[in-house]
């Protein structure tokens, strides 16, 4: 069975050791995006008292040269708090802290795209942009192949599988349930999930969370999938096509609204922005996956309900285009659009961040303007 | 061993994980039924309280060209909330939600067959139509051979499985006591459940429900026995002939009365819908399986306690019949009838519809009426 060794332990040893009571003192996980954009890391440290706010937790540093951030000669790299989530998995006191990271000079590590994209978020706060961002994923065995799919082999095509059930269906809807309720635990903003279209593959959506919120939910959502797979010794993929030929890829759909297009007549400014997003769509693919567009490449091929990378495209209640318009929205002439284009991997700042910059900023061209 | 990848993973980690509280947020799994008109689908979102009554339950939509139920370029179908029961698996105050699907321009699906029974048991209410449906299953491994049969060959004969008791006689207990217990606390009608007299073969009874009631409640007790054998690893088929040869199918024996039926003298009405179902056969033929008559044609052969599907027959006691009239209700003269014809994997909707069409609407001929 391609389920890891920890997997196989005792839970129960484990549960008499969870139950022993610790006092006051607080276990706060730092948990960080490390240098390849897509890699989480994390570590703890033991406070004196619950801490009540982000701003009761203290700067830390670790050494990036073991996180693809720094050189050896120049390692240490900082961690600052940036949002508290209650730990599902050591429970309550506890904490799980998401921090940026900060290079020994202070600027921002490459791979830190919530500094720029909190800047951007704060320009444009008034017009309260609310997101929404359906992270697909695969689960694998530690032998790397889908979970649940024979070992030598592949299961029948796709077509029963999306939202299905029955065990000839539906692969390792644990980790689903499991997910979900440690996200509700910590107070991460999910939303729904389902089944999806290759087996083993599902969906969670997170939001609806407003400005730099989503970024920071979705990471921490994204922590707390690996952590639940782990504990049940299994894979989550974010790779944006995990398995080649006839057998659907990972996106991040994203939905995106101002507080003028959730009003009435919205309709209007939903489609201004879609006009201004088909004249970016290059700079729009670089932001979308961690590798400038490499890796959604082997994704958006204008099969498999996506889009062709090389094409832009809008259409209401169409799966096919790059920006889909949900019927509802049209019919009630307000709403909300969804980008079809971010990669499962993406890195939800930048993707937040590119949609403010062209549909908000008014920005043009290839390149990003510094504020 | 033929039980799936997901059953061996940790349901300690996962009971962990289940017992973290979740605040006032409460998870609605929406159910609907696909394109094939047999298969079920679900997907789940978070409400920001415990909702009281189906009224509280938000419209929502899927992607139909997923579900055999739409083209890509114009997919989205809409999800209507119809019934709300108890979830047994994330447990209370979590909810599963039978819905409902429109296409994009708000009529009904192709297989939301829903709509139009509802209507026709509003036609007649006042005559208090009840129903009982027996679902028969059979239980299969993720190889798709009968669960605890050997792998390369067959158990003995049929004779001692019926109602048997024993590890060679009975398959798979375990997910028929899950099921039930699911059932009643989800609040589905379930009101019985044996084995049956193949191997592997079991059946529950669900009812007595009133007019849409029976529909609903046997759709959401097809979607727990899918989700209990998913926890367990192995499949449930509603195929109506799994195995063929001599082995039983798989029926959906469907007992019906009407108030007047049920009191003293009621034998007489009985006895009148069975006369107007006998000049209807073809049409029933067609409402009681997804296939218009094709997959029962595999199971309605004559033999294994069934009527052969070219002919209309009907008698007390007589299991052979496509109707049977049970003998009690033969001599208190009153009661209810069974039709033996519904395969296991038919529409409730569309049995109990076409029922009240023949017996209570007094319809004749092969194509249904058009009412406004």
């Amino acid at each position: 069975m391609a389920t890891s060794a920890s997997a196989q332990l005792s839970k129960m040893v484990k549960q008499q050791y969870m139950e022993l009571p610790q006092g006051d003192k607080v276990q706060a996980m730092y948990i960080w995006i490390d240098g390849t954009g897509e890699g989480l890391r994390c570590k703890t440290r033991t406070l004196d008292s619950e801490p009540k706010s982000i701003d009761d937790l203290p700067e830390w540093n670790f050494d990036g040269s073991s996180t693809y951030q720094s050189e050896g000669s120049n390692s240490d790299m900082y961690l600052i708090p940036s949002a508290m989530f209650r730990d599902p998995f050591r429970k309550d006191p506890n904490k799980l802290v998401l921090c940026e990271v900060v290079k020994y000079n202070h600027k921002p590590a490459e791979t830190n795209h919530r500094h720029k994209c909190k800047k951007v978020m704060e320009m444009v706060d008034h017009q309260i942009p609310w997101f929404g961002m359906e992270q697909e994923y695969t689960i694998l065995g530690t032998d790397g192949h889908p979970f649940g799919w024979p070992s030598n082999g592949f299961p029948g095509p796709q077509g029963p599988y999306y939202c299905g059930v029955g065990a000839d269906k539906a692969y390792g809807r644990d980790i689903v349930e499991a997910h979900y309720r440690a996200c509700l635990y910590a107070g991460v903003m999910i939303c729904g999930t389902n089944a999806e279209v290759m087996p083993a593959q599902w969906e969670f959506q997170i939001g609806p969370c407003e400005g730099i919120n989503m970024g920071d939910h979705l990471w921490v959502a994204r922590f707390i999938l690996h952590r639940v797979c782990e504990d049940f010794g299994v894979v989550a993929s974010f790779d944006p096509k995990p398995i080649p030929g006839n057998w659907n890829g990972a996106g991040c759909h994203t939905n995106f609204s101002t507080k003028e297009m959730r009003e009435d007549g919205g309709l209007k400014f939903i489609e201004e922005c879609i006009e201004k997003l088909g004249k970016r769509h290059n700079y729009h693919i670089r932001a979308y996956d961690p590798k400038g567009g490499l890796d959604n490449a082997r994704r958006l091929t204008g099969h498999h309900e996506t889009s062709n990378i090389h094409e832009f495209s809008a259409g209401v209640a169409n799966r096919g285009a790059s920006i889909r318009i949900p019927r509802t929205v049209g019919q009630e002439k307000k709403g909300y659009f969804e980008d079809r284009r971010p990669s499962a991997n993406c890195d939800p700042y930048a993707v937040t961040q590119a949609l403010i910059r062209t549909c908000l900023l008014d920005e043009e061209g290839e390149e990003p303007v510094e504020y």
